[in-house]
């Protein structure tokens, strides 16, 4: 497909003559369209890098070991104010809930589109059904699936769930709900890698285990499943990526409270139905759009969080490429 | 009684299960429109669709809703949002009109242009770009970028002009559209990136063949096919900036205040905003208040349609590529 790749390309060094001589004879225009591409394109590889430089540069400045193991605490300055501990658990409390909510979800969904979804009526209309619902709750902004969330933990009906007022109030407010909201987050990402992957897989795998005397279900269990391994990991990293970069849900949501607040007596239990925060709406309040303007601690947890995220994104990377996929444009794709 | 789980299933029982979970998305979607859609029901039913419009202080209006209590009267719920969904509609379309060119330019030299080698590292960066979380994109706005323009950019004459109406600290809608676009560019190119990709290369050759080069055949052929997929990608890059609450409420200004050009260009660009999904972060812990709250799930349903109408107008306008059979 680049055919016409290497006349485009800035020459190497040693390239033959003749070769170098295609873009003068271009007119201006065309030449100016060929910078501005390259600058965009450069462009915003340099702000990306500018960002991970910089919050590297600040992170390494204000980040100490001993602020990683330090609960926060609340202080008049910077040296009082402790670490990000609870933040950090707080973090990862979510991401495990939310992937556990949305795992069976969204790969059950995958497969009912990919495998049931072409034979019959009914099953077409749930399978399209299913799929809109996915693509509805991809495009709706988080602060609205916060919202969302706000109002039906606030229930009654879900009440033992999470934290209470003194009173007997409901706030609605834990970390089984903002895990809950979070898995919403977390299901657009793996439905569609698992889905894609489903599909990808060629008609003779089936064809085969039917003729050995599989079922159906045993079909998907022991054949499908296991070969589309790499791509629910793949789903399942860039679910990871967008619940611990989410901050809408955690403000409202998980409560932002300083500390990991404990709600009844059971171990365990009693942390999910309190409240907390996580890194990300760490870095929020001590901004100075918070109200702590702490933004050493701030620039510290952004660090932390960037560090994951940086994380993250190489397993897909390296997911990506274990695949083996020829066209090393595959990826481009997943970024959404 | 665990005995039956673990027999193997039949067929019949596990496709029964199997779409009965995956309905589950489906009841959490019409879940999500009714409850939000009640909650912001008292705002509809006090001021008809009027309150998108302008009138009044919506700062003043705020206050009241968050002043009466757990019994607000009716005139609480007075509402006129023109301000933030004004500041919502210019972010928006700011940043879609900056971001588009780039994201064509750089899907074309990505797809295009750059060398294999260069390509390798250009796309995992630009993916880095769209998952770096808002929140850093607004540290780095509110503790860098908001200074910077307010120290260096904003003249001492540009402030004392417009004092009397507004402070400006270099938080505004300059500094929020650009990051808006930095952040929304990179969905754009993965959409566009894959068009490009789909698109027959054998068109783009035929128009090499009859004397075009190479750079001009991609915009005269390949760009001009891919044009639904350009359209759709600025329509999903609307919507994602649209819900954008986080970045928006640190580096905005938070003012509830309708930037105009007749104070001057450069003005207009410091002048501070709210946007419809910054103004519920930053009055989410409020939400105590019943007025208050109506107001800011009208807000949220209002964002709701306005996700879901632009994911439909992206579907419809990405169906005439089907025609040429490129799927993207």
């Amino acid at each position: 497909m680049n055919a016409f790749a290497p006349d485009l390309q800035v020459p190497p060094p040693n390239s033959k003559r003749g070769r170098r001589s295609s873009m003068w004879t271009w007119r201006w225009g065309d030449r100016l369209v060929l910078l501005f591409a390259w600058v965009a394109g450069l462009g915003l590889c340099a702000i990306a890098a500018a960002i991970v430089l910089y919050m590297g540069y600040r992170g390494l400045e204000y980040l100490s070991p001993s602020l990683l193991v330090t609960r926060p605490a609340v202080g008049t300055s910077q040296s009082q104010t402790g670490g990000i501990l609870d933040p950090l658990i707080g973090t990862v409390l979510l991401t495990a809930i939310g992937i556990a909510l949305a795992f069976p979800l969204a790969v059950i969904s995958a497969i009912w589109v990919a495998e049931y979804g072409q034979g019959g009526r009914a099953r077409q209309t749930l399978a399209r059904v299913v799929e809109s619902s996915i693509e509805i709750v991809a495009g709706t902004p988080d602060i609205v699936l916060a919202l969302f969330g706000l109002t039906i933990f606030q229930l009654g009906l879900f009440a033992p769930l999470s934290f209470r007022a003194e009173g007997g109030g409901v706030y609605g407010r834990s970390f089984i709900a903002a895990g809950a909201m979070m898995s919403l987050i977390a299901l657009p990402p793996l439905f569609i890698a698992t889905r894609d992957g489903l599909r990808a897989v060629p008609a003779h795998m089936r064809e085969a285990a039917f003729a050995l005397g599989k079922t159906r279900i045993a079909t998907i269990r022991r054949v499908l499943l296991p070969s589309v391994r790499s791509n629910i990991a793949t789903g399942v990293t860039l679910g990871v990526s967008r619940i611990i970069g989410d901050t809408a849900i955690v403000l409202l949501v998980l409560g932002e409270t300083l500390r990991i607040d404990t709600q009844g007596s059971v171990p365990a239990l009693n942390v999910l139905r309190g409240t907390g925060s996580s890194l990300t709406s760490y870095v929020y309040d001590n901004s100075p759009a918070g109200e702590g303007a702490a933004p050493q601690k701030a620039y510290a947890a952004a660090f932390v969080l960037l560090v994951f995220v940086l994380g993250l994104n190489l397993l897909v990377e390296r997911i990506g490429r274990s695949q083996a996929q020829s066209t090393g444009m595959s990826g481009v794709g997943g970024v959404v | 009684m665990f005995e039956r789980l673990r027999n193997p299933w039949s067929d019949n029982r596990a496709e029964r299960t199997l779409g009965a979970v995956s309905l589950l998305v489906g009841v959490c979607v019409i879940a999500m429109i009714v409850f939000v859609g009640v909650r912001a029901w008292p705002i509809f039913e006090h001021n008809g669709l009027s309150w998108l419009g302008p009138g009044g202080s919506i700062k003043t209006q705020i206050a009241n809703m968050q002043a009466t209590g757990v019994n607000p009267p009716a005139a609480a719920f007075y509402l006129r949002a023109w301000p933030i969904v004004y500041g919502t509609l210019l972010t928006t379309g700011i940043a879609v009109v900056l971001g588009v060119p780039i994201a064509v330019l750089s899907s074309i030299f990505i797809v295009e242009l750059a060398p294999a080698r260069l390509r390798r590292v250009v796309i995992p960066v630009i993916r880095l770009l769209a998952s770096v979380p808002s929140v850093i994109y607004g540290l780095i706005g509110i503790l860098v970028l908001v200074p910077f323009v307010g120290n260096h950019l904003i003249t001492a004459s540009q402030k004392t002009s417009v004092q009397n109406s507004v402070e400006l600290t270099g938080a505004g809608l300059g500094v929020t559209a650009v990051i808006l676009t930095v952040m929304i560019t990179p969905i754009m190119i993965a959409l566009i990136c894959e068009a490009l990709i789909a698109a027959p290369a054998s068109w783009r050759e035929g128009a090499v063949a009859l004397g075009l080069n190479p750079l001009r055949a991609v915009q005269a052929v390949t760009l001009r096919a891919i044009r639904p997929a350009i359209v759709a990608a600025a329509v999903l890059a609307t919507a994602r900036a649209l819900g954008e609450a986080v970045m928006i409420s640190m580096v905005s200004g938070a003012n509830f205040f309708t930037p105009s050009l007749s104070h001057g260009a450069s003005i207009f660009l410091y002048e501070p905003l709210r946007t419809l999904a910054s103004t519920i972060v930053d009055y989410h812990e409020g939400i105590g208040a019943p007025a208050l709250k109506a107001a800011l799930y009208a807000f949220g349903a209002l964002l709701l349609f306005s996700a879901f109408a632009l994911s439909i107008a992206g579907y419809l306008i990405k169906l005439p590529l089907r025609k040429y059979q490129v799927r993207a």
